[in-house]
């Protein structure tokens, strides 16, 4: 998982799967900390958080 | 005792009594779970009638069987948001809740059957990344948590919990980037569903589960893909039916059910097209190389020849020829028993491909081998089963997962 | 294809010549591995399908009446797999947590079960049942802990262990070979089966090394591995000279002659 693990190999089997695997959770985290910020922002604005209805 | 300030806003559930005697039922399966896992952990997976053939066994089918149904989650968010299908906003979030139910699932059953549950996590630290099971740890566990991201603003739509403004902005700024999310599952999803079924088809020893293919990915990588996206939609619509027959409410409109049907039967038509060519080649092809041939891979003890035409003719083209009708998908029941023959398909398969390829010996002075489950074994799949019962009804009570239902139901 | 080709690069590739003309099935290599290698004995070993037997002798018939019954034995350690390319074992390739590794020094597949999390998805991927599960903890009563063998550790329950080749006893060949300054000689390192077997049915040694008898007795046309056609390129050899035998270690189609076909797959993967 990490380079620091000794059967890490800096081949292409490693670059591909765990490139993929980490840019998933890169994104996944980065959606998550991007609607905590959103959340912050409409929350300091004193927006209606019942205002945007159903969903 | 009255909770139904907690449902959603303009339906009615049954009286508490009810429900609580429901759930009682399914911790009562719940319970006969914990009681065979408790066993398997403390006293080791002799508690199985698994032995050194049958490495794999009854866990191993549930769990390849509930991922293959549980697709349903992602091919419908695929279809929502990513395609921009609006109509299915209407089912999406059932198919997110079974979707959450199935995985978890897999992955709490997958703890009791590895033999050494703490060190589970070794596959992701020592991760050798040339395994199929490799690719199918890392992206379950990483589609879970974007299958739980997506669960946590449909928790949060709580008539009660969303009074709180911190977290109905919560709720309201994750559904604004869902696709993000989406597409994210989507990408996982179709490299472990695929990876699931290269788990079979790269055991070139075992000419019952060896398949050709392209670069690393066996045929099987492909079949497993299209045989899940085809079942799990039929399994979400299914779920919805079966909930408004108990509950004997309308939840989602029929033309939402009918769309479900119809991406079904395309899908399942070209899986099924594929997979009597794939069948054909592998039976003519791969295994007189091996020199093995087909009678003697479906001769052996229970596992006659009958297999192959329920699972592709009972439980495939049957079901393909009637959702390809607009006329069955038109009929509530009909396009019940279509779906449920689609799903029986996805599941013997899944059975087909884990226990008979380990049943039938290699070695030609080997004997054949029976296997059949213990209670704890079934415990523990019960126990599965309980779970998504009562996640789903917890989540039907308490959460407005049916956009449709107040309409639906009106007068 | 020469003996030496068929294996990847690499110092030795350590492997094993049995007779089965000579093999009586007395079953004492399965015994001297036990012991060797501190394989307990369960309560119950009557379940053939759950207990522990790295060297598993095979016993096969020609399946005629009597007076035309002949017996043969197949003697089964792990057959040290190396598949198409080095490290392309059936069981090496699909574990997930690296807890079985091909040695490209030695070409003997090593198993670390104390990394091992249990998954048995190595003992599918093996077409000869060489892999087995730990279903059980292997009661030690007391006093039997005197007679294990320090060089190999037990193993915990819930993990999967195999022959190793005893590959401690090859560590132990490299250290007198470092402090006298020579080499691993063929004698240095010898597995217990091999010591053990009164009919001298099991040669080992290396079969890179053309000195080495092994090397020489792989090489005789009547020499032969199980489910050659596979692919998994093993480097467990047998040798008969009865036709019936060679027939019982590979898949057929009726039309086939023995040992006539190629192997087909190598595991393109």
């Amino acid at each position: 998982m990490l380079p620091i693990c000794f059967e890490w190999h800096w081949d292409v089997g490693h670059f591909v799967f765990m490139g993929l695997f980490y840019t998933a959770l890169t994104i996944i985290g980065a959606g998550v900390v991007y609607t905590f910020m959103a959340t912050m922002k409409d929350l300091c604005s004193g927006k209606d958080p019942h205002e945007h209805g159903h969903h | 005792m009255d909770d139904s300030k907690f449902w959603p806003q303009g339906v009615t559930r049954c009286k508490p009594g009810a429900f609580i005697a429901w759930m009682l039922v399914c911790l009562g399966l719940g319970g006969w779970a914990m009681l065979s896992a408790f066993l398997c952990i403390y006293k080791g997976l002799n508690q199985t009638n698994m032995n050194d053939f049958f490495a794999f066994g009854v866990w191993i089918v549930v769990d390849l069987a509930i991922i293959a149904l549980g697709a349903g989650a992602f091919f419908t968010g695929f279809m929502t948001y990513v395609l921009r299908r609006d109509e299915l906003k209407n089912i999406i979030n059932a198919a997110v809740i079974i979707g959450f139910i199935c995985y978890s699932g897999a992955i709490l059953m997958l703890g009791i059957d590895i033999g050494q549950p703490a060190r589970g996590w070794f596959g992701f630290w020592h991760a050798n990344v040339h395994s199929m099971l490799t690719e199918v740890m890392f992206c379950i566990t990483t589609y879970l948590i974007v299958l739980i991201v997506e669960f946590v603003p449909l928790v949060l739509e709580n008539r009660q919990i969303s009074k709180v403004p911190d977290l109905s902005f919560f709720a309201h700024n994750l559904h604004r980037i869902m696709i993000v999310f989406a597409a994210t599952g989507t990408f996982l999803s179709f490299f472990h569903q695929g990876s699931l079924g290269g788990m079979y088809g790269v055991l070139y020893a075992r000419p019952f589960a060896y398949r050709t293919g392209i670069v690393i990915w066996p045929w099987t990588f492909f079949l497993f893909i299209l045989s899940a996206i085809a079942s799990g939609p039929s399994f979400t619509t299914l779920i919805v039916m079966l909930t408004e027959k108990v509950s004997g409410r309308k939840l989602t409109s029929h033309k939402v059910k009918m769309m479900m049907g119809k991406v079904s039967a395309y899908l399942l038509s070209f899986y099924l097209v594929l997979k009597i060519a794939d069948t054909l080649y592998w039976a003519n092809v791969t295994l007189p190389k091996m020199g093995v041939t087909f009678g003697e891979l479906y001769g052996g003890g229970p596992y006659g020849t009958y297999l192959v035409w329920m699972e592709l003719g009972l439980f495939g083209v049957l079901p393909a020829l009637l959702l390809l009708q607009r006329r069955v998908r038109e009929s509530y029941g009909l396009l019940a028993l279509a779906m449920v023959l689609n799903c029986c398909g996805a599941v013997m398969n899944r059975f087909v491909m884990t226990i008979q390829p380990l049943a039938i010996p290699v070695l030609p002075f080997e004997k054949f081998v029976g296997y059949l489950p213990s209670w704890q074994e079934w415990g523990i799949s019960a126990g599965v089963i309980a779970y998504g019962l009562i996640i789903f009804s917890l989540a039907y009570r308490y959460l407005p997962i049916f956009p449709q239902e107040v309409e639906l139901n009106k007068g | 294809m020469s003996l030496a080709d068929r294996y990847s690069a690499g110092e030795h590739r350590f492997g094993m010549v049995i007779d089965v003309d000579k093999c009586t099935g007395c079953g004492a290599c399965t015994v001297a591995c036990m012991s060797e290698n501190n394989v307990g004995v369960l309560f119950d070993e009557t379940d053939k399908l759950r207990s522990i037997t790295w060297m598993r002798v095979y016993q096969i018939d020609n399946g005629r009446p009597f007076p035309e019954t002949q017996v043969a034995f197949f003697p089964r350690p792990c057959l040290h797999c190396e598949g198409s390319h080095g490290q392309h074992t059936p069981c090496v390739s699909v574990c997930p947590a690296t807890a079985t590794d091909y040695d490209e020094h030695t070409g003997i597949v090593s198993q670390i079960p104390t990394r091992c999390i249990g998954c048995r998805y190595c003992v599918g991927a093996c077409p000869y049942h060489a892999r087995y599960f730990n279903w059980f903890d292997t009661p030690w009563p007391s006093g039997l802990e005197r007679p294990l063998n320090p060089a190999v550790a037990p193993r915990m329950r819930g993990v999967v262990e195999k022959c190793t080749f005893c590959y401690h006893r090859f560590q132990r060949a490299k250290n007198k070979a470092f402090l006298s300054g020579g080499k691993v000689e063929e004698m240095d390192y010898q597995t217990a089966c091999t010591e053990a077997c009164p009919s001298g049915a099991i040669t080992f040694g290396d079969l890179r090394n053309p000195n080495h008898k092994v090397a020489q007795l792989a090489a005789s046309p009547e020499a032969f591995r199980l489910l050659e056609r596979l692919g998994t390129n093993n480097k467990v050899y047998y040798r008969t000279s009865r036709e019936w035998v060679r027939r019982k270690a590979d898949n057929y189609l009726q039309d086939e002659k023995t040992g006539q076909v190629a192997a087909s797959q190598g595991g393109g993967h």
